[in-house]
């Protein structure tokens, strides 16, 4: 992916100084691990930061945990290549799903005081799909910590010359110092300082991109005169994105196969995000958390896709790519080749702070939620039930630890695999995509049963793993991007299915059990959240933000259309 | 299939001490002041006094170490206002208390 292995120099020329700026950061993030130490006393402040977090905290750190160098990396690299189209992956991939867990999903969620999301699985449905799904999830969770390692690994190894051996542990080791030190109130903090430091990269590089190349004017002209054409400089049809020719077909695909089944399986089920909600100090300071971070994801694609399109014009190898000419770079490596290209030290190791950051806060997203869904689901309610608290906040802390030693080893098994983005996306389609079918299902339908959740579960994965082989091996001819979402709606609609067909010869949960977890049998109070104290003032309401956020999504969509 | 807990489960364990998370945390404000405060004036002093040619040239005519380390300076002073106007209070005390109308900085 990122590998050096041949005469382009990927070396970035950090000097002294630079290194002191990149060691500051690992300073105040250790930092904040020994000093969110003495505020743990029990396994909830460990695993949920005590419900206590103010919105704006919980709400950078929600978008941060989706900012992981994956996808930084991977975005720049997309805008590079497709140029606007990439804005669907933000605009239509994200928003209208954050807006939803929000005002709709949240209610549940927060209300129903789950602390992971089996735990709202069994409390729908029953003990075995709370079981599957925590299973499925550890798994996923160390696997996915691992691709990240190893990506870290081998960004410093590119970088600044260490060693893949090296760098591994050492990273792994930071990422577990503070968080066995601070619990999941260190991870949500350093996901702040994350974001912050992020943008302190981003922002610069995209104004001292834009000067390079002559403005906003200048670089779509660029852009109109090179191998893309002015096909790179509007959002639809997306055609290029989406590997669909027919228009019509490409937008459908983008707003159901991206905007649907793919956006609303991650952002309202997976428990790395939504984990940062149920840390907010009230149902309102939960609710807000996914809006106040749609807010910067809605305007991220300005500093990460508008750099990559500049990587395009004015990195001669980016360039030469785009040509379809030879080189020895991947559109993977055009955001360290535009740091290269345009940061003078000083700002540089700012940028490389805000690089390693987000590497770090991708793998202790995963790490601080799986410690949280092993202590609790599996360890407390399933394996060694009724210990004192005191017993499973010290298995929260060694579980953390024994998941940084499997993530170095699931990151040398990631460095076997070839393309990792696309094992990323199969492995999203194997669990998130069946997951929100049940979830829709039981939130809605309170006919659905406990033993049809967990069949519907398994059977949705089961298709979806069905589906990836037959694309592997050719059997359809789609490419990998086409094969994710035909992989993941597959999944869906038989997990909707087989659900529904197994409720019908089951027998449902008593409505009396289900009050606060279905929709029809939640009366708005249950629903509605505290409007004085912290939670007044109409820029605190949940609906405004949402409303909010969709109209400053439709404007950028009109802007780049 | 066995059923350990009751159909809620307990909240956390049996003992567990009342969170005294919200009190006692240390303040992100502060932190991030810190941050951009060190990050600002290391950047500002480089923009001034040990920026060359080169540099503003590579950057497009800009020197970029100079406005990011005002910029960040800029953010540093808000977060260190926004913590000496609202400091972290007691959970319940808090009733819309605006920050424009108190006087002078709390003491503490």
């Amino acid at each position: 992916m990122i590998l050096a292995q041949a005469p382009t120099d990927l070396r970035l020329d950090a000097n002294a100084l630079d290194y002191v700026l990149v060691a500051f950061y690992f300073l105040l993030v250790l930092g904040i691990g020994y000093a969110a130490r003495r505020s743990v006393s029990s396994s909830l402040d460990f695993l949920l930061s005590g419900r206590s977090m103010p919105a704006w905290v919980t709400g950078l750190a929600f978008i941060s945990a989706n900012l992981g160098a994956l996808e930084l990396i991977g975005m720049v690299a997309n805008g590079a290549q497709y140029g606007i189209p990439t804005v669907h992956y933000y605009w239509i991939g994200a928003i209208p799903a954050m807006v939803f867990l929000a005002l709709v999903m949240m209610p549940f969620y927060y209300g129903s005081k789950a602390r992971s999301v089996p735990e709202f699985l069994f409390k729908r449905f029953n003990r075995t799909t709370q079981r599957v799904q925590a299973v499925i999830f550890a798994l996923s969770a160390v696997l996915i910590a691992g691709v990240n390692l190893f990506s870290l690994g081998l960004l410093l190894e590119a970088l600044l010359g260490w060693s893949l051996v090296l760098a591994i542990p050492i990273a792994a080791l930071i990422v577990l110092a503070y968080i066995t030190l601070g619990g999941l109130s260190a991870a949500i903090y350093s996901e702040v300082l994350q974001f912050f430091v992020i943008l302190a990269l981003l922002i610069p590089l995209t104004i001292a991109g834009l000067s390079r190349v002559g403005g906003w004017n200048g670089l779509k002209e660029a852009i109109t005169n090179g191998p893309g054409g002015a096909e790179e400089l509007s959002a639809w049809p997306g055609t290029s994105l989406t590997e669909i020719v027919n228009p019509t077909l490409s937008v459908i695909g983008i707003v159901f196969g991206l905007g649907f089944v793919l956006s609303f399986g991650y952002w309202t089920t997976n428990f790395a995000e939504v984990q940062r909600a149920l840390s907010a100090k009230s149902m309102s300071a939960a609710k807000r958390t996914p809006l106040i971070g749609a807010y910067p994801k809605a305007l991220l694609p300005l500093v990460i896709i508008i750099p990559g399109m500049i990587a395009g014009v004015l990195v001669p190898q980016i360039t030469t790519l785009k040509e379809g000419g030879t080189t020895d770079v991947t559109y993977n490596n055009a955001l360290s080749l535009l740091m290269k290209e345009v940061l003078p030290n000083g700002i540089l190791g700012v940028a490389i702070a805000g690089l390693l950051a987000a590497f770090m806060a991708g793998m202790a997203a995963n790490i601080s939620s799986f410690n949280t869904v092993f202590t609790y689901d599996i360890w407390q309610d399933w394996v060694r039930p009724g210990k004192s608290d005191k017993y499973y906040l010290q298995v929260g802390r060694w579980i953390t630890v024994i998941g940084c030693v499997i993530a170095i080893g699931t990151a040398f098994i990631a460095s076997g695999s070839g393309n990792i983005m696309d094992y990323l996306q199969s492995l999203f389609s194997f669990f998130n995509a069946p997951l929100f079918a049940i979830f829709i299902l039981g939130l809605f339908w309170k006919r659905m049963t406990g033993p049809s959740a967990w069949i519907g579960l398994l059977s949705g994965t089961a298709a979806a793993v069905v589906v990836n082989v037959l694309v592997t091996t050719g059997v359809f001819p789609l490419s990998s991007q086409a094969g994710s979402f035909v992989g993941a709606s597959a999944a869906f609609i038989v997990g909707v299915a087989v659900s529904y067909a197994v409720s019908m010869v089951s027998t449902p949960k008593p409505a009396s059990e289900l009050s606060g977890l279905v929709w029809s049998l939640t009366t708005k109070e249950e629903r509605t959240h505290a409007t004085h104290g912290d939670d007044a003032g109409w820029y605190r309401s949940p609906v405004t933000l949402g409303i909010g956020v969709l109209v400053l999504t439709t404007i950028l969509y009109i802007l780049f259309w | 299939m066995t059923e350990p807990e009751g159909p809620d489960g307990p909240a956390a364990g049996h003992d567990a001490p009342v969170s005294t998370t919200a009190s006692r945390l240390f303040d992100l404000r502060t932190i991030l002041s810190l941050m951009f405060g060190v990050y600002g004036i290391v950047l500002l002093v480089l923009g001034l006094f040990s920026t060359t040619d080169a540099d503003i040239e590579k950057a497009g005519g800009w020197n970029i170490n100079l406005d990011t380390g005002i910029a960040m300076l800029v953010l540093a002073i808000f977060f260190l206002g926004w913590v000496r106007l609202r400091p972290v209070k007691a959970p319940t005390s808090e009733i819309e208390g605006t920050a424009g109308d108190s006087a002078g900085p709390p003491s503490h």
